[in-house]
Parts: structure tokens; sequence; C-alpha cells
């Protein structure tokens, strides 16, 4: 382990006038002139918020944009399941919300393990979102006078969520998709559809393309570009079972991990309260209830153990509304680290519902009570709907049973504050990068991070990496870079094919999924990390040897691309389990139990982990080298977290 | 019914498999037991492929992503109906309870000329993206939006937008269209930008660009409603409605336009 410094190039004013910092910064930095930037080519891997809203941008700067996706259209990105909304600071609602606020909250919710200079930034451009994106059409709720509705959600006091009823990632994604496609139509922007990347090229320090393969028709090609921007989202199905879609991997970042990318804070996970108990081992992935719904449903769980009668037959006094009764102050809207670990803690004690007593209650009797069915329905009926199809149960007149589930990950590869990685060239950008939650996000700010790095920051900073390069041409594909990087991707697609195993993809997935649920969950020790330390490799062991992937490389073979992004989740866990383990301190979404209050709530240890924690590849089964960017808190006082 | 207390089903599956878009398909038989009414169909089918994969067999390519109904990226017949039995709900979103024990299950790729079948059950549903091409968009480039609040917008036209707006991009209602007509996802994006205030500058060109592209692509509307029956949305019919009357209206408000140059 090393201790070198990092540069995260943060703006040379940022402790002594924040508040200017981001404008100033960008004074400073190059510009490319309108007629030079189309002699620049950008990639962008990844079409969703962040991947979108940059490549629209871009193109409309005038940049050569390619952009690659291995879904059939840039719709589909996992960004469209997002439900509660997008936090703006625009203080519509008059309850004394501003930028400082926002970011204040952005930072306590983050447990002081941001950069403050990123989450200020985020914060100054979340009102310019909300215009853009009321411009391009969101529906957004709206009020009787035709002016922006908004909600309140967990960690704020303040009502500034944007919302469009529970899909509001779906009507953002579709106003960054339409930017994105009318730049198509104007032929700034190239798109690639179902087309994985599969390597990143490296040349001389700096990024220079990727490698990729057509899924349908396994055509490996290159492809060249100044810049190489990754938008491809989080790891959470390391867990194998989460919120995230399907397809969701972390093989575009960890392939550029693995070419010199530092990866940082891989143990911030974010496990989302309320998501629906699994039911079967059939199970492929856990369906999210908006927090959203928080604002009204009442958490509760029986006082007693074991508790088998029906959430009607239980009366007031034998339940424990745990989070009303412990935290008075925010009560059912306390941030989502905070609501899981005291779910967890009532399951485990053994006060869990459900036939597998797996959950606890999210309850509308009274809201329905006080405000009428109607009005819960209109607010709330699309996640009443889509409850009752995948359970068969009535919210309406039965209590949701909901249980936390891995939802976000706040790690990711490196960036410095103008959103580049250590290798030069290569951006990092939503939820791939590690930037701005610290080691909790809070409710609806994914949106807003997503779009904020693709509108309004990316489209800035890359103009001062590029600036500099004006009259060089992008590598040539056919230098040896690219070739031994298509080489290498095509040796590994087959060696798949050759393992000729005896079992599925999936086989190994779930079985990996279990012991990082287990070890690096909501709640880790160093016994268990340790132990997952030892189970991890051994179980890559016998991936390696005895997984089956049937078919062949030259049609769409849906069990290959899983193969390898399985591969790069089991290193991907190696290392989570590594950063969990040196992180001796509990900090939001990271719980160790050696570091807890007298009351259970999580405790830092500032002295010794206010750091950002960028670990170096070493090479195939070698550890990471741990490189650490200390944090600084300037304008927002480090306390112990209390949301009583 | 649900509870995780599921109930055990036994199936008899006829899937579509064909290796490629010029090979020729055929149905295969597969028998399962044991499939929980408490699973979703494509976790049916998941455990189906784990099956194959054991015994030696290449498992049935279908495509899914999200699985809660949002994503768009399912796309089966079953049983001759796009997307299932269930109203209003995406394949992904079906679940097992709707079957029964002994059931004979039909399962098929979307059908229509427009979506060529890649391999198994996926199809290629790329026309849909030239549609938004042609004008599923408000140009509004970044940086240039007034205030959010600026210009109000009556919560009927938004709530109605939004109606609209809700649409997954399936491919359900082309699939369900004895024409194979794309009226439904059209009209749906068409009105959604064309009912908000934002959207006016546009309206005549979007309007009759998008409808153009879509009578390139895809059959003609004759007002079967087959669409909205099959829509995981259950987008309203009304939208069809209004972009014919958009259509036609933009064909002389172009020329206008035109003329005031």
């Amino acid at each position: 382990m090393t201790t070198e410094t990092i540069n995260s190039k943060l703006p040379k004013d940022w402790k002594t006038n924040i508040d200017d910092a981001w404008t100033n910064h960008k004074f400073d930095m190059k510009l490319v002139n309108p007629a030079n930037k189309r002699k620049f080519d950008v990639i962008v891997v990844g079409s969703g918020l962040a991947g979108s809203s940059a490549a629209a941008t871009l193109g409309e700067l005038g940049y050569n944009v390619k952009v690659f996706s291995y879904h059939d259209s840039p719709r589909r990105a996992h960004s469209i399941a997002a439900q509660g909304g997008i936090n703006g600071a625009k203080n519509y609602q008059n309850d004394g919300d501003s930028v400082h606020r926002l970011f204040y909250d952005t930072v306590k919710g983050g447990d002081y393990r941001s950069r403050e200079a990123n989450v200020h930034r985020l914060a100054e451009v979340s009102v310019d979102i909300i215009d853009q994106a009321t411009a391009q059409g969101v529906p957004f709720a709206r009020d009787y006078g035709g002016l922006l509705d908004n909600r309140s959600f967990g960690g704020a006091q303040v009502s500034r969520t944007f919302y469009a009823r529970g899909q509001t990632g779906q009507q953002l994604l579709l106003g960054a998709y339409s930017a994105l496609m009318r730049q198509v139509a104007l032929g700034s922007v190239e798109m690639y559809n179902r087309t994985e990347m599969l390597d990143l090229v490296v040349h001389d320090g700096a990024a220079r393309g990727i490698v990729v393969r057509d899924v349908i028709s396994g055509e490996i090609s290159a492809h060249s570009a100044h810049a190489v921007v990754l938008a491809t989202g989080g790891y959470g199905n390391v867990y194998y079972l989460s919120t995230n879609a399907m397809m969701c991997n972390v093989t575009a970042a960890w392939r550029a991990h693995r070419k010199g990318a530092m990866f940082a804070n891989p143990c911030y996970t974010q496990i989302h309260p309320t998501c629906i108990p699994s039911s079967d081992e059939f199970q492929s992935k856990l369906t999210l209830m908006s927090e959203s719904l928080r604002n009204d449903g009442r958490i509760w769980a029986p006082k007693g153990f074991d508790d088998a009668r029906s959430a009607g037959d239980i009366p007031d006094g034998d339940r424990d509304y745990y989070l009303e009764r412990k935290y008075p102050a925010f009560g059912n809207l306390v941030p989502r680290d905070v609501a899981s670990r005291n779910a967890k803690t009532v399951v485990d004690e053994g006060r869990g519902i459900g036939p597998l007593k797996n959950g606890v209650f999210l309850d509308f009797a009274d809201a329905i009570a006080r405000d009428g069915k109607d009005t819960i329905a209109a607010k709330y009926g699309n996640l009443f709907d889509m409850y009752e199809r995948i359970t068969g149960e009535d919210p309406y007149s039965q209590p949701m049973r909901i249980y936390p589930a891995t939802h976000y990950t706040m790690g990711g590869l490196w960036v410095d504050y103008e959103l580049q990685s250590n290798l030069p060239g290569l951006f990092c950008i939503g939820e791939a990068n590690f930037s701005d939650h610290g080691a909790n996000r809070l409710g609806a700010s994914a949106l807003m991070q997503g779009l904020a790095d693709g509108y309004f920051v990316l489209p800035y900073t890359i103009g001062n990496y590029l600036a500099p390069q004006l009259g060089d041409e992008a590598m040539d594909t056919t230098e040896e870079a690219f070739v031994t990087s298509m080489q290498d991707v095509e040796a590994q697609t087959q060696r798949w094919l050759s393992i000729r195993g005896t079992k599925s993809v999936d086989y190994f997935h779930r079985e990996l999924g279990k012991i990082v649920w287990d070890r690096i969950g909501m709640a880790r020790n160093k016994t268990g990390l340790e132990k997952a330390l030892d189970e991890i490799p051994s179980l890559k062991e016998e991936f390696y040897k005895d997984v089956r992937v049937l078919g062949s490389a030259n049609t769409l073979n849906q069990s290959l691309e899983k193969a390898g992004r399985v591969a790069d989740f089991f290193e991907l866990a190696e290392l989570k389990a590594r950063d969990a383990l040196h992180r001796e301190e509990s900090c939001g979404g990271h719980f160790r139990e050696e570091s807890q209050t007298d009351t259970g709530e999580a405790l830092r240890d500032d002295d010794n982990f206010s750091y950002v924690a960028a670990w170096d590849w070493n090479g195939e089964g070698e550890a990471q080298t741990l490189h650490k960017e200390e944090l600084e808190s300037v304008h927002v006082e480090r306390t112990q977290r209390s949301y009583k | 019914m649900g509870s995780g207390a599921g109930v055990d089903l036994r199936l008899t599956l006829k899937v579509w498999r064909q290796d490629g878009p010029s090979n020729r398909g055929r149905f295969e038989t597969y028998k399962l037991e044991a499939i929980s009414t408490d699973a979703s169909f494509l976790e049916m089918l998941d455990v189906l492929n784990e099956g194959l994969i054991e015994s030696g067999e290449v498992p049935v390519v279908f495509e899914s992503d999200c699985r809660e109904g949002i994503c768009g990226t399912c796309n089966l017949m079953i049983n001759g109906r796009a997307h299932g039995p269930q109203k209003g709900t995406a394949t992904c979103q079906l679940h097992m309870r709707q079957f029964s024990d002994g059931d004979e299950i039909v399962i098929e790729p979307w059908r229509a000329a427009s979506f060529p079948i890649i391999r198994d059950l996926a199809v290629d549903r790329s026309p849909l993206d030239e549609i938004i091409k042609a004008g599923g968009y408000i140009s509004v480039s970044t940086g240039a939006a007034p205030d959010a609040n600026l210009t109000p917008v009556p919560k009927e036209a938004s709530d109605t937008a939004f109606d609209a707006a809700a649409c997954i991009g399936c491919g359900a209602c082309v699939a369900a269209c004895p024409n194979s007509a794309a009226q439904l996802f059209t009209s749906a994006k068409v009105q959604h930008m064309n009912l908000v205030p934002q959207g006016q500058a546009e309206r005549w060109k979007r309007t009759e660009a998008m409808v153009d592209t879509m009578e390139q692509y895809f059959g003609s509307c004759t007002n079967h409603g087959e669409c909205h029956e099959a829509c995981p949305k259950e987008i309203p019919l009304d939208f069809i409605a209004w972009t014919n009357r958009d259509y036609i209206k933009s064909k002389g408000k172009n020329r206008k336009l035109a003329g005031q140059k």
C-alpha cells in the first residue's frame, strides 16, 4: 500500500470561494473553438442518462461522436427504471432550499466521504438540469396552476424532488434519448447498438480507443478516438440479486481498470430499503418500490417474535413503528443506509414478516384514511399495480412487504474533478465513476448526477483535454496496440467456448452473489471479509474450469456474453472484499460491525479513513495497490450523522 | 395467492426456435415440472434454459433486461397474444399465477415483417428508432433552456402528455396489429410532444415526418384497436385519432409555414 498524493485537479479556490469555484475553473480551462470541434473524435460507451446526455451535448457542440450500447436501442439503458425523482435546488416550494443546502445534505448524506468541490458543482448545475429536461418536454408532475410540483425524499427536510409519477428515470432518459436521436439524425453522432465494449486500448499511457464485439454477428472490431468516455453504470449485479437490470455489469469499467485506470471505493454499495422480498430460489432480480412511498407509508414490524398474524389482525399496541420511534425528526424519511440497516436488525431479531419472515411492513392504511384512496392512487398507482402483479397482494387493503436489496454503487472508476481517470483521455461519468456521493447516495440524486455529468460538466472538461491535441489524428486502428487488443478479446471469447464444463454461467453468478451478499452486504466484519477473500478465488477457479458455454461465437449467444461479465464480477468481488476489509470504519453504505456507536449507528474514523481508496491494477492474480486521496472538510463540519 | 406460498405447476412449452434470420424455424416442445406460481414468466424460461444447458442443448434466446416492465426489451407472443394474457402487463411482469397446472404455452417472437427474427425469440426492432429520429424530439440544445417554471403547463395537458410518454417502445402494438402498423407507438411520441407548449414550434413538421417515416417501415393503421389491447402501458387510442387530425392539418400547415419564410 502506498499513500502518494493523487492530483484530483480541484479548482484552485475551492477552499476559499466554493460558490464560484466551478465558474472560475471553467474560465481557466482551455477551449476548442467551434470550427475545430469537428476535428475531434469522441467515443461514448453506454447510453443511459449520463451517456445519452453527454453524447447529445457533445454532438450539439460539434464533436464527432460515436456511441456504443449493448442494447437494441439506447432507450433501454437501466436509467429508465429509476422511479422516484430528481433533486434540483430550485426552492420552488419556498421551504428554505438552496444550492448550499443541497450541497450540505449531499455531503452529510454521503457521510463526509465525498469531495466538497464536486458536490457543490453538482448542486449548482442541478437547477439547469430541471430547466433542460422541462424544455425537452419531460412531463414532470405539476400543480393545478401549471407549475412544477415537488416532493421530499430521504435525508432531506425540504421538498426539492421533481418527479414524473413513479417513472422519472424513464421520462428523463427519453428526454436525453430524444436529444441523442436528434444528433444521430443530424449526423454528429453515430450510434452502434448491440455492440459491447470488451477492451480499452491504451498507448503511451493514454486511452486511444476501444475494442468491441457485435453481439449479433460476433464480429470484433476496433474504434479509435481522441477521448473515450465510459458511462456504463454501476456494479450492483455482483450480488446477482439486485434491483439492477439483468444485463448491468462492470465489464467496461473493469477492462479499463485492467488497463491501468484506478478503481475507487468498491466497498461502497447502496442497499435500498424498500424492495419486494425474494420469494424463491429462481428469483432473477429484486424489484424496487420507490423511496417516495416512504412519504406516505409507515414502516413497522410486530413487536413480538414470529408473529404469524396477518397485518390487519395486529393491533396498534403490538406494532413497532421502529423508524418513527428511533428517529423522531426524520421518521420514515431517514436516509437509505439507516432505513436498510434497521430493517435488517428487525429481521435478524426474528421479527420479520411474510412466509419467509424476510420483510417488514410498509403500511398505507393511515394515508388512505387521511387522504382517500384516490389521492394515494394518483401518487403511487403504478407502483401499487406493480406490487400486486409481482406478489399477488393488494397494497390498498394490506401493507406491502419490503426488504432491502442492492441498488446503487457509489464506488467506481476514479476520476479527477474534470471527470478524467488517471489515464489521460479516459473519462468516466454517471454511476460508473465514484465521484459525488461519498459513502452513501441520497434518494433522487443518481439521476441528478448522471445528467449533471453528461449535460453540464463533461462537455466543458473534455475540451480542456482535447484542446492541446489540435492537429493530431486519432490513432490508426491498424497499429499494434489495437491489433493486440483485438487478438486478446478474440482469444478470451474462444476460451469460454473451449472450457466445456458442467455448470451454467448463471450457476456461478448465483453462487458468487451469495458470497458477496453474506460477506460484503449490509453489515461486514473482519472474519467474514477474510472468508470472502478465500471463497471468491476458489469459486473463480472452479468457474474457469467448469463453466459450460454452449453454441458459437459468431451468433447471438447470451451465455457467452454473460461469461465475460461474470468473470469480471469475480475480480471486482475480490477487490470489494479487500477494500471493505481495509476500511476499518463504518461510513454510509459501508457498515463494519466492529465500528458502531452505542446505539448501533455507523461510526466513522475520520482520523484514519477520511480518504478515497483508489486501487491500481497490478496484473492477473496480484493484489491491487492502494492509493489514497485525502478528503478535506472545509465548508461542511463533520459530525456524527444524526437523523434523530 | 402469492405471499411466497406458490403452488407448483407442470407445463408443456412450444417454443419457436430459429438459428438465424435466413434459417428455417420450427417449434420445439419442452416439458417443465414444478414451476412455482410465484415465478415470473421469464424466470420460468430461465429454468428452462438451465435445464437445456445441463442437457447440452443450446439455450433459447429471449430478450429482457429490467424485468420490471419499463425498459421495453422483453417481447414475446404468448399463446398468440403480445405479452401474454394479463392486460397492461409486459412479459417480464407476467407471473405464473396467471397459468394453471397442465397448461400448454406457445411462445413465439413478435410477428411483423418489419421486425425480422435475429435468433429464436429475439427480433430486430430498429425501425422504431428511425421514427424517433425523424422528429421525436424538441430541438433544444443543452444550455438553451429557460427557467422551468417560465411556462405554466395546464395540469390536464401535462398529465395527458404523460399518458402518451409512458410508452416503453416494446413494439407490442406492431406485433398485435393485423397490418403491423406502428401507429400507437408513433402517435404516443407525437402527442407527448404536441400536447406540451414546449413542443409547439415543431408540431406540424414533427407530425408529418414521423408519420411518413412510420409508413415507410410499417403497415398502415385501419383502426382495429388491437394495439391498445396488447399495450403493456395501455396507451389510449385517442392519441391515434389526434395524430391523424394533426397529420392532415400538418400537410397544409407545413406549406403555409414555409410560405411565411
